[in-house]
């Protein structure tokens, strides 16, 4: 069953506070980071019949909110 | 009037809004389930607060496709109001019925505390009731209550008059201090361009009753009832 990978990202410019916490607590453990943005993964297990264009409408109407947020994704196929 | 109370799985201030109505204001409030497809013939629409849907994948993302919305979609689109409260704000804004879209605080932390709120518009059926420059003390209880909007759209809201609300201190002055969760430009709830959708993050049904620490909610519903 192919698998469709959806990574959802804030768009550039809209301040990320997770992520700077987040870079944050890494330099408190030591670590050199620039900056952190955080988002998120979705896995979707498809039918053969899905395509790409339904994915992109997937992550277009439900998984982004596109006033906040990129969305990209791949599909692997079985 | 008869208000129609929209009931999400998770909303939680449903009851809050129906007693605000029924109980202060002395109108008619009724509960909706999201499945149903009818509004009942309500006269106005309460998206009220809570967590629909566990606030899942994001704040209202997925109450936004509730059968019921299609019928407060088309109540919105005759002109008749509508008003988004906390996470019914997030779902107007998910639906497109307002502009722009709430994100995390910028403090990261969920904020429950008494705001004050100043009012910038009373050209509306909201705030008909209220003075410009009036401030009124309202419950905050949100984890993504952050107000963002485009440069462009945040341009065209600020121009035409579309924000109604403001965060500001107790003396009504709008600063950075009195910014609870960083919201662009303090603010607090929107209009749309018809001026019949309301969405705003503090909660005016929690607040009609001295009883509960303030009444300064309850100018809001008088003004959309018209008695004031």
């Amino acid at each position: 069953m192919p698998k469709a990978k959806v990574t959802v990202t804030l768009k550039e410019g809209i301040l990320d506070a997770q992520g700077q916490t987040v870079k944050t607590a890494l330099e408190h453990l030591g670590f050199a980071v620039d900056d952190v943005r955080i988002g998120k993964f979705i896995e979707l297990q498809i039918p053969d019949s899905v395509t790409a264009e339904d994915v992109k409408s997937m992550s277009e109407r439900l998984l982004s909110n596109p006033v906040l947020e990129n969305f990209r994704f791949e599909i692997e196929p079985d | 009037m008869k208000f129609g109370v929209i009931i999400f799985p998770g909303s939680n201030c449903d009851m809050d809004a129906v007693h605000a109505v029924n109980d202060a204001l002395g109108h008619e409030a009724v509960p909706i389930w999201h499945e149903s497809e009818s509004l009942e013939g309500s006269d106005v629409v309460i998206v009220p607060g809570g967590f629909s849907y566990g606030d899942y994948l994001r704040c209202g993302a997925i109450a936004r496709f509730s059968p019921i919305m299609r019928a407060v979609e088309q109540h919105a689109g005759d002109g008749k109001p509508v008003i988004g409260i906390c996470n019914g704000f997030q779902i107007l804004t998910e639906a497109n019925l307002l502009p722009g879209a709430l994100h995390r605080n910028t403090g990261l932390r969920f904020l429950c505390q008494t705001v004050n709120l100043r009012v910038e518009n009373t050209d509306t059926i909201f705030t008909r009731a209220l003075k410009i420059g009036q401030v009124l003390r309202l419950p905050i209880a949100h984890n993504e209550g952050n107000y963002f909007a485009e440069p462009d759209v945040l341009a065209e809201i600020e121009r035409n008059g579309r924000v109604l609300f403001r965060y500001c201190d107790e003396d009504g002055n709008v600063t950075p201090e009195a910014n609870p969760n960083g919201s662009l430009n303090n603010i607090a709830g929107v209009v749309n361009a018809a001026g019949n959708v309301l969405g705003m993050m503090p909660h005016p049904e929690r607040a009609c009753e001295a009883l509960l620490g303030s009444d300064d909610g309850l100018g809001i519903f008088r003004s959309i009832v018209g008695e004031f």
